[in-house]
């Protein structure tokens, strides 16, 4: 069953160490059907890292992943969990991941890019993934690119492709890592404007993002990681106007400073 | 001073017996074609191997690289031919032992190749597979594969060249190809020099239209990927 409201995802007590140095160091979150948050913070405070374990692109270190009410991986010795490459499999079909630097398939085309998932993940028949890859392309405004390959298409086409590669896969969850921080600044704006338009199909998102005015009007939640850790987490009205914590509005004034 | 005869040249003779040599490239192309085929197809599991995380699998791998890589392909073809009867008690054809021994080190060459070909793909493309679920099988096959390969024709190119001017040591263990028929020629009629000299032509146009097919490859894989 699919209700907005639900639990969808669930991270409890979620540390990732890289060697001896722990990136995240206990991350406890609940996301909510439908619900959009957006991530803030610092470079290097785990926003990447955070994101990658949801769709375990990165084993967590400790703690516990629930989608959809299932914990996913089996408890193994000492508080470790033990994942099946197939599970997880199963689990990144349902979790889409747009990246920072797009990652398309360069040997393939556009329409083949979206067509990919559906055909050899999810066995769709060739005639239905093309014509499902058309329409999530036309959604991202690039109906007309289907057979370009990605070398022929700005950066913010290739961005727009790879986020109809992900919707094709119909994801539970989508996530995206700083989504726009590799585009030129006249780019920004195209693919902003599909993720907000994202907004009316009530998917659940999580965008890690520099970009606080674009955060403010489309997130219902933000949470700031600070150090491997949740250090606010609230409506956008109250973590962008009246942080709780000092480090959060010295993050903020940051961006403010320039401001004229 | 002594005076130096020039040598009276007798193509005439060679060119008589030319059928003898186009014969003896029957089995040289079939040593050619068995051994790439099998180090291509071998060499991409062994290359596999090496990759794998898992040591077990990843050393034994790793070892018979070296052990063909190190070593001379005569060597290894002498072997197949006179030492493993003697361990096993099978004794190969001349064609079989010739046949194994280059597919064996065609495979450990092809396999460095498939090695370095996919790890020269960008980490993202195996991130953007796995984000979309694909298992690791697939991710080799539909995306890893298809742009190492690009990368990897100049040199399997290379190998298949080299792999084709291997064959002649075959001659040492008594198999008929070219070279053999070459040197029985030579001796019987004492004219290395015009035999070896058509040899070497013959060989030329062997491997040539190969080379210039793989260029023709390269310049297609180059167009696609604009
Ligand atoms: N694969 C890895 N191996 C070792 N260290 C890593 C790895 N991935 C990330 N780290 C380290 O973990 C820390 C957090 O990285 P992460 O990429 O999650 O930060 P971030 O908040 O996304 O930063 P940015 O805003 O720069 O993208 C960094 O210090 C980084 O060097
Ligand atoms: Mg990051």
């Amino acid at each position: 069953m699919t209700v907005a409201g639900d639990v969808v995802l669930q991270v409890e007590d979620l540390h990732k160490s890289f060697g001896s140095t722990e990136v995240l160091k206990g991350i406890d979150l609940s996301v909510r059907r439908g619900e959009r948050i957006a991530i803030l913070g610092s470079s290097g405070s785990g926003k990447s890292t955070l994101l990658r374990c949801l769709n375990v692109l990165e084993m967590p270190t400790r703690g516990r992943l629930i989608l959809d009410g299932e914990a996913v991986g089996k408890p193994a010795a000492g508080g470790a969990t033990r994942y099946r490459e197939a599970e997880l499999n199963r689990l990144r079909a349902r979790v889409g991941m747009v990246f920072q630097q797009f990652n398309l398939f360069p040997h393939m085309t556009a329409l083949e890019n979206v067509m990919e998932g559906p055909l050899s993940v999810l066995g769709r028949s060739r005639a239905e993934a093309r014509r499902t890859a058309q329409r999530h392309l036309e959604r991202v405004g690039l109906g007309g690119k289907a057979d370009a390959h990605p070398a022929r298409l700005s950066g913010g086409q290739q961005q727009r492709v790879a986020i109809a590669r992900a919707l094709a896969m119909d994801p539970e969850v989508l996530l995206f890592d700083e989504p726009t921080s590799s585009l030129d600044p006249e780019l920004v704006g195209e693919v902003l404007g599909v993720i907000n338009d994202l907004s009316e199909d009530g998917r659940t998102m999580l965008l890690v993002t520099h970009e606080l005015g674009f955060a403010y009007h489309f997130a219902t939640r933000i949470l700031f990681l600070h150090e491997g850790r949740i250090l606010e987490d609230g409506p956008p009205e109250q973590v962008l106007k009246s942080p709780r914590e000092e480090r959060t509005r010295r993050f903020l004034d940051r961006f403010t400073a320039f401001r004229f | 001073m002594p005076t130096i005869a020039m040598p009276e040249l007798q193509f005439g003779e060679v060119f008589a017996n030319i059928d003898l040599f186009l014969e003896a490239c029957g089995l040289t192309l079939a040593l050619w074609a068995v051994a790439l085929a099998a180090g291509l197809s071998g060499g991409l599991l062994v290359g596999l191997a090496r990759l794998s995380p898992r040591r077990w699998i990843a050393w034994p791998a790793r070892g018979y690289v070296e052990l063909f890589r190190n070593t001379p392909v005569l060597v290894q073809l002498i072997w197949f031919y006179y030492a493993l009867p003697v361990l096993s008690g099978i004794q190969l054809p001349a064609f079989a032992a010739a046949a194994l021994a280059l597919s064996l080190n065609a495979s450990a060459y092809c396999a460095e190749i498939y090695r370095g070909g996919i790890q020269s793909v960008a980490a993202g493309q195996w991130e953007a597979g796995r984000a979309l679920g694909m298992g690791r099988l697939r991710l080799l096959r539909r995306i890893i594969l298809p742009l190492a390969v690009r990368r990897m024709v100049p040199a399997f190119t290379n190998r298949a060249v080299e792999l084709a001017k291997n064959t002649s040591v075959a001659s040492i263990i008594t198999v008929h190809e070219l070279m053999y028929t070459a040197r029985l020629f030579s001796s019987q009629n004492y004219i290395p020099m015009e035999t070896f000299t058509v040899v070497a032509m013959i060989y030329f146009l062997l491997i040539y239209p190969f080379t210039l097919a793989s260029y023709a490859l390269e310049r297609r894989f180059a167009a696609g990927r604009a």
